[in-house]
């Protein structure tokens, strides 16, 4: 545990919902750099709730998260979005503008930095290059397949080359042929150095994949 | 990361978004944009009116007279002299001494005491003298002075000089003109309400792009400047708008001011708008928009977050 970074890091977190559900029960758990992680539990169990700390979409009510060697109490609301920039970040329902072309879908991360846009060009290839869809850049998000749509949300949250990449069931939607095709692709951003975080129930791609897994049960981590 | 290259692309790219935005909805923006541009013109149009009626007023109040009522026992040669010695006085002003009989006269063809008239026994009529300064030596205070002096004569009975109906029709004007101020007052606030209103219905439409936005690290300066660029847009929009509806005016009141001018034998220029208050209005729409919009986008987006 010394001699390696913690990217991130969760030490003693609880989290309480304004309804008053408590979603997270005293949870420390360390995702080491580089490392490929999968978070498991049934829904309804914290595996959201933790990402969303991770993203700061949500801040705990007691106990203290680190991300990047960063406190994330420390981060004031203004500082949230540069914070942000430097997360990948993919979601179930893809969260993408449905009126946009993926080209801009995937340039956004870019855009919202000021990046020039022979750089923002460049890149927004790269990343499309990555997940195979090259040709699909002046489609719409809603003339593609659910997992292509997929495939264009982790196209958006890698383009920003950040070092830390959280999925929450990012295969939900997906049959098992595409949801391993997703699942390759995420590996394959571990074996370039970015550390990976997955919440998901499919415990069959789990097991396929064998990595390092944290089961979440009621709000607590269980092994 | 903040270049100078860089703040001016993501400024003309925030620029271009919502010029595109603004055309897209060509409906709705026409709507909204008549709506400011009426609200601009109307205060702008009426203080073009007082300005005119002001240079108008100026004028007319220059046709001052100052009349000399005589004592009833000045026999006529005194008034005559006296009238002369003003005369010698007048600068070129008209000077005119109507006697007691022509007054008399006057009287009995112009009103219905004619048989009552009949009845008096002389003329109760003094003789008159009535003196035009010339217009553009018309100053109130030196003609004020002049009445002080002639009413100090011992052969005046009185005095008038009607500078009174001018004097309170320029104080009116003057009053119409401050009350104008605070109505111009009144209909910014108007244009930055249905700014700032526009600006929020449009950012209540665009939440789910502002929410994804906001989740890859967009900051609120950056989603707020598309806003900022539409208000201000439909701001200079809504004052070229006035622009041409008060020069479209001017051209329907140009003939019934050439009118105007012949029934008072004078010339005057119809005071339009100026380039520089042109200018001003274009301007002072958009930074009206950008005023608006920043009120309507302030709080609003920042209490828009993403959901997941």
């Amino acid at each position: 545990m010394e001699h390696t970074e913690a990217v991130i890091r969760f030490e003693n977190v609880f989290k309480r919902y304004p309804s008053g559900r408590e979603a997270l029960r005293d949870v420390s758990l360390n995702v080491e750099s580089g490392e490929f992680v999968f978070l498991t539990g049934r829904s309804g169990a914290g595996k959201s709730t933790i990402l969303k700390l991770i993203a700061l979409l949500e801040r705990p009510t007691r106990g203290k998260v680190f991300v990047l060697g960063e406190g994330l109490a420390q981060i004031r609301s203004r500082q949230v979005p540069a914070y942000r920039q430097r997360l990948g970040v993919v979601f179930q329902d893809h969260q993408l503008l449905m009126d946009r072309p993926v080209y801009d879908n995937v340039a956004l991360p870019l855009i919202v930095t000021g990046a020039r846009f022979r750089d923002i060009d460049k890149r927004v290839r790269a990343a499309l290059d990555q997940v195979g869809l090259l040709d699909k850049e002046r489609a719409l998000p809603l003339e593609l397949s659910i997992g292509e749509q997929q495939r264009v949300g982790i196209a958006r949250a890698v383009i920003a080359k950040p070092s830390v990449l959280i999925a929450d069931e990012p295969t939900g939607n997906l049959d098992h042929a595409l949801a391993r095709d997703v699942m390759r692709l995420f590996k394959r951003f571990q074996e370039v150095g970015v550390s990976v975080v997955i919440a998901t129930h499919d415990m069959a791609l789990v097991q396929e994949f064998g990595q390092r897994e944290i089961h979440i049960d009621d709000g607590q981590v269980i092994g | 990361m903040s270049s100078p290259l860089s703040y001016l692309s993501r400024h003309s790219q925030a620029f271009f978004g919502a010029l595109g935005r603004v055309l897209r909805r060509p409906l709705g923006s026409v709507l909204a944009i008549g709506v400011i541009g009426i609200a601009l013109a109307l205060p702008t149009g009426l203080w073009v009116l007082v300005k005119n009626a002001q240079s108008l007023a100026g004028k007319v109040a220059d046709t001052v007279n100052l009349e000399i009522y005589l004592k009833t026992d000045v026999p006529l040669a005194r008034a005559r002299e006296l009238a002369d010695s003003l005369k010698a006085r007048s600068d070129g002003g008209r000077v005119e001494l109507i006697s007691a009989e022509q007054a008399l006269e006057e009287f009995r063809r112009s009103s219905n005491f004619a048989a009552a008239l009949e009845t008096l026994e002389g003329n109760p009529l003094p003789h008159v003298i009535v003196f035009s300064p010339v217009l553009e030596q018309a100053e109130p205070a030196a003609l004020q002075a002049l009445r002080t002096e002639i009413e100090a004569w011992p052969e005046t009975e009185t005095a008038q000089l009607d500078l009174e109906w001018a004097t309170r029709l320029k104080a009116l004007l003057e009053l119409l003109r401050s009350a104008l101020w605070a109505l111009g007052g009144l209909f910014a606030l108007g244009v930055i309400a249905i700014i700032g209103n526009t600006v929020r219905l449009e950012i209540a439409a665009r939440r789910a792009e502002i929410e994804v936005t906001k989740l890859v690290g967009g900051s609120n300066a950056f989603i707020r400047r598309p806003f900022l660029y539409t208000g201000a847009l439909y701001g200079f929009f809504g004052g070229l708008f006035a622009v041409v509806f008060l020069l479209g005016l001017g051209e329907v009141l140009g003939s019934p001011l050439q009118a105007l001018e012949r029934a008072y034998g004078t010339r005057f220029a119809l005071l339009g708008l100026s380039a520089t208050d042109l200018g001003g209005l274009l301007g002072g729409g958009a930074l009206l928009g950008l005023l608006g919009a920043w009120l309507g986008a302030a709080r609003h987006l920042a209490r828009i977050e993403p959901r997941r």
